[in-house]
Parts: C-alpha cells; structure tokens; sequence
C-alpha cells in the first residue's frame, strides 16, 4: 500500500492552547482523519474493479512513494557452460515426460531414479566385441566410467557454481566453503600471507605438542623453531668440573647490581677510614709546619 | 578443496530461498525486543504493537544487556538477530531515568543498520482499554489506511523521518490487487506539535451511501499513545541511494542503429557477422564424402597396400 498516497491538501490543525482537553483534541484528530480516509475511499472506489467471490477487487496503481529496500537487488546470475554453448549451437531445451515406455519389460517406468529405464548396472550380460582385451571385467569398466562420469559433472557443476559466486549471484540455499570465498553478502578480499607470518605458522602449530615441537620432523630447508617470548637462561642442575662456581657467580652478580644501585646510601668502610686517616695524615702536617717555623712573635 | 554446502532437506532449501533477496519485495518482518530495564508502560506498548502486526512480527520476551543502538559497539547483537530471524525493522525498547518509555524504531539494510528513529512514548491507552462494537473490529494482517495530519510532517527533519519509519512499519504486505471489503483499519498519526505527535489506531465502517463510494466512519479501538522524538539517525547518502534502487529504474540505453526517414518510415541497418563455417555443425555427416578423408586416404592408400602385402608374406 505505499502503494496508494493522495495528497489531500494541507490539513493545518487548529492551534492546541493548554486549555484544551485531550479528549477533544483526539476527537479532532480523528475527525480529521475521517476526512482524509474519505478521500482516499473516493478514489480507491473509483478505480475500475473486477468482480471477485470475496468482494470486489481492484488493481493498484504502482507507487509513488518510495521506501528503503530492505535487501540488495539481486544481480543475475552468469550463464552457465552448458547454457553457454547450447546458445551458441542453437540447442533449446526439449521437455520429457517423467515415465518412459520400456522394450523389454513392456511397462512405463521412470526416465531417472529407482527402477528406471536403460539401467546402466541392470545389464546382465554384455556380449564381447573384437575390440576387447581377455582378462578385462566389462561390468567393472562400465562402473569405472560411471564413477569418471559423475566426477567430471561435479566438477564442472563447482565451476558453474564459483562463476556464480564471482559474478556475486550464488543461488540462496547454497554456500561455498572455499578459503577465499566469503559467505554473505560483502566481498572482504583475500589475505595474502608475507613470507615470514607463514613460516611462523609452523612454529605456532608447534606449540601444541607436548614437546614444544622440538622433535617435529622437519621438511628439508626448514628453519628451527623460532621461540617466542622472554628468554631466559637456567644453570645445569649438576655442576661439571671445569665451570666455575656458575652459582656464585649469578649471586655475586645480583648483590653487586644492588650494592650499586644503592651505593649513596651504603657507607665504604675502607674507603672512608683511608679518607679519614689521609686527612688526618694532612692536618698533622700542617701543625707540624706550623710548629716548626719558629715562633717569632 | 572447493566444497558446496547444500541443505539436504528441500524445506531447509526453500526456507532459504524465501529470505533470498528478490526483485520486488513484499514485506518486511518486525521484531520486538526490549532491554535490561522496562516498565509496565512500555511493556503494554510493545505487546500491543505486537498483536497488531501478529503475523509479521517476532517477540523476544528476555531482556538484552548488550544492545545500544545509537552507540557504535551496541549494534552487533541487534545485526545478529536481524539475519537470524530474517526482520528488517525492529522495535526495542527500555527505560532509564534520563529518557522514560524509550522506543526505538530502526531499520536493517543488508541486515546492517540503515537508520534509527528515539521516541519516547507518553499518554499510552492499551487495547483493553477502548470499548467498542466487537463486530467492527479489524481483523489480522488486513491492509491499513495510514492519514498524516499536521505540516510538521512536511517541514521538521525528526518529523518527516518518522513518517517515513511509521509508514515503514505499520504498511503490511505489499500487495498489487486489494480486496475493497477488506479495509477496515485506519491509523491516524497527527503532528500536535514540532516534536508530538499522536498515533491511534480505528476501526472502519463502510456506511451505504448513495454513490458507489460508502461513507467512512472511524471508531477508534486499538491502542493510542503519543510520540515524543527524541534522537534520530539518517542514513549516510551512499548507502541510502543503494537502498533505494528498485528494479525498474534502469539508465535509459540509447537505441543504436535507428533512424527515421519520412518516406520509408523507421529504418534500421542490419549487419550480418561473417559465417564461421569451420565452427559449424553439419547435419549430414557421411564419412565418405569429408573431403579431409578422402584426401588423407590418397595419400595413403599406396603404403598401406603395400604393408598388408607384407603381413601375408609373414603368415
């Protein structure tokens, strides 16, 4: 019904002041809507209508009024390789009944399906022809090239259905799940993977092992493992002989990275008394002189 | 490996095709939700709107913590419902204490946002409430009358989207032949002030008159309320034109080859492409008469005799 929209003049409403009660400012609403229904009734009822069992029916016009489509317009889909060449070759489709009239048996049977005319795998005996080989099964070559057959369709009916998907016309009820096709609507185009992120791939899988993917064997040209994260560095539980006390080393390490963090606080014991004693050492000196110069008054 | 999934059942196949997207479309779902606080107000105004539009609408009855349609993050939820349910209009509503009885009217494009409309809803008169002759009454999914009264629809921004959205949403199915006895409802929506507007739902009763046009008489029944607008959100140009875009209207092509001449009347050219008679497909193909055969053979023909020869010799 956006369908039918008349213009039936302005209908500028009274001016509300407060003082007017709701009841009849509704009331002349719907007043004013009675007017405006009218008018529409009038030109609907006017329209020429045929006699239906319901009542009588009338053809709308098209509508004037546009409104926002709620889904895409659907694109048409690409012709497929049969479609194509049967255009090009002339061929129109021809309509076949679903029962065929059946030789042998003398009966209608189906055209495709269960019990169905010129079975392929009912043939029971298959006569020999000069052309044969000895030793070769007919019946298993007649399934071969059943199964060759039907592959060879399925494959070309992906292809129809990837032209589809291209053209972005899919039919509804079908989806592909392929890596670079997405499913809905929006083309979001394909990532290409750089050379590093795929050579990580493997490292990432390899995290899953239990062994962190250290003893994975390895394709030829492929690089260790790449280890992810902080690196950190844990002494031999067993000490061999020829290394140096690895563990006082560390702790005499970290003592001293402390001591100097803090050295303005912590007070060098040695070193203040040599301080101590040079000054002293200086002062003695300097009375020393001081005495010895002769006390000329 | 390229795979196709198909459904395997041939319903699930036509569920799907039925919300494939179609040339000319017919209706649009609704679907009626709410969010983490409502009040008895509203939920009367969502449960009555959605007993208008029974056939056409879908009520989510829990309450969605997680869905804010004027923030950017808050629309995904509403998204996934959208295609999950197949509506492209949705009615959400919730209170709080900045903006009491808050409705929103929004619509999908794509199962994608395309614009929202935030009123609140104040003076609210369920159904139960309206007596009247039970035998006017309309019945479900009948088409509507829709009366816009008032010229803020035509000169106030909010006012005129949500005529747009109203009509949006209380059209029903889209129809080509209508059924003169079967109009019997009428919502009349009138602009009371720049920013109010009144919406009530009647019953109608055709009256005999003299002419073929009965006379309209509208019974108010359903629910009536009124809109106060609040926030809105337009779609964004680009977006708005691909929505808009229906089949019929297509670039008009200029006709190539076509002249007019005042003797002979319309005169056109017509240019026959060479004939690619190697690609052709004979009807007759008798083996003897090919000529590449034929030809072939003559050439031929000396070495083989000459070869059989030799075979019986050997035998």
């Amino acid at each position: 019904m956006a369908d039918f929209t008349i213009e039936a003049g302005e209908t500028a409403l009274v001016v509300m002041d407060k003082k007017t009660k709701r009841e009849d400012m509704v009331e002349e609403c719907v007043r004013k809507g009675t007017e405006l229904v009218q008018a529409i009734a009038v030109s609907l009822f006017n329209l020429p209508s045929t006699e239906d069992i319901d009542g009588p029916l009338v053809k709308l016009p098209p509508p004037t009024m546009k409104l926002p489509r709620e889904k895409h317009l659907p694109k048409p889909k690409p012709p497929t390789k049969w479609e194509l060449f049967a255009k090009a070759k002339g061929i129109k489709k021809q309509k076949k009944d679903k029962v065929v009239w059946d030789e042998q048996t003398s009966t209608w049977k189906r055209r495709y399906g269960y019990d169905r005319v010129n079975d392929d795998e009912d043939i029971p005996i298959i006569e020999a022809k000069m052309t044969d080989e000895p030793g070769e099964d007919p019946f298993s070559k007649r399934k071969a090239e059943k199964k060759k057959r039907v592959k060879k369709q399925e494959k070309n009916r992906l292809q129809n259905l990837k032209q589809a998907a291209k053209a972005g016309a899919l039919p509804s009820h079908i989806q592909l799940a392929a890596t670079a096709l997405p499913i809905t609507g929006t083309q979001a185009a394909p990532k290409k993977v750089a050379k590093d992120e795929l050579g990580n791939v493997a490292g990432l899988a390899a995290t899953a092992t239990a062994s962190g993917g250290k003893f994975d064997k390895k394709l030829p040209g492929e690089k260790p493992v790449k280890k992810q994260g902080k690196h950190r560095k844990f002494l031999p539980v067993v000490e061999s002989s020829g290394m140096g006390r690895q563990e006082k080393e560390q702790t005499d390490k970290v003592l001293s990275k402390i001591i100097s963090q803090n050295s303005h606080e912590i007070l060098n014991i040695d070193k203040a008394v040599s301080k101590y004693t040079v000054k002293k050492e200086k002062n003695r000196k300097n009375q020393q002189w001081k005495s010895s110069t002769p006390q000329a008054s | 490996m390229l795979k196709a999934k198909t459904p395997k059942k041939g319903r699930i196949k036509r569920e799907l095709e039925k919300r494939a997207p179609k040339l000319v479309e017919t209706g649009k779902k609704t679907l009626i939700l709410q969010g983490t606080k409502m009040s008895r107000v509203l939920n009367a105004v969502l449960a009555d709107l959605y007993h208008l539009k029974r056939e056409s609408a879908i009520r989510y009855t829990r309450k969605n913590d997680n869905i804010r349609p004027f923030e950017s993050g808050g629309e995904s939820s509403l998204e996934f419902f959208s295609q999950k349910t197949d509506c492209s209009i949705f009615l959400y509503g919730s209170t709080s204490k900045k903006r009491p009885d808050n409705l929103v009217i929004g619509r999908t494009y794509d199962h994608h946002i395309y614009d929202l409309v935030e009123v609140g809803v104040e003076n609210f008169k369920p159904i139960s409430s309206f007596t009247y002759d039970k035998k006017v009454a309309p019945h479900v999914g009948s088409k509507p009358f829709i009366a816009f009264l008032g010229e803020g629809f035509e000169s106030v921004d909010e006012l005129k989207h949500l005529k747009e959205v109203l009509l949006d949403l209380l059209r029903g199915e889209v129809v080509e032949n209508l059924n003169l006895t079967g109009l019997d409802r009428a919502y009349v929506c009138t602009a009371v002030s720049s920013n109010r507007v009144f919406l009530t739902h009647c019953a109608i009763r055709l009256k005999k008159s003299g002419t073929i046009v009965p006379h309209v008489e509208l019974v108010e029944v359903g629910p009536s309320m009124d809109l106060v607008a609040r926030r809105h959100r337009l779609p964004n140009e680009s977006l708005r034109k691909e929505a808009m875009k229906t089949a019929k209207d297509r670039p008009k092509k200029k006709i190539k080859n076509v002249s007019a001449d005042a003797i002979q009347g319309k005169v056109g050219k017509i240019y026959i492409p060479d004939q690619k008679i190697g690609d052709m497909a004979l009807p007759n193909k008798s083996k003897g008469v090919k000529r590449e055969r034929r030809e072939a053979k003559m050439k031929n023909g000396n070495k083989e005799r000459a070869s059989k020869k030799q075979k019986e010799d050997s035998e």
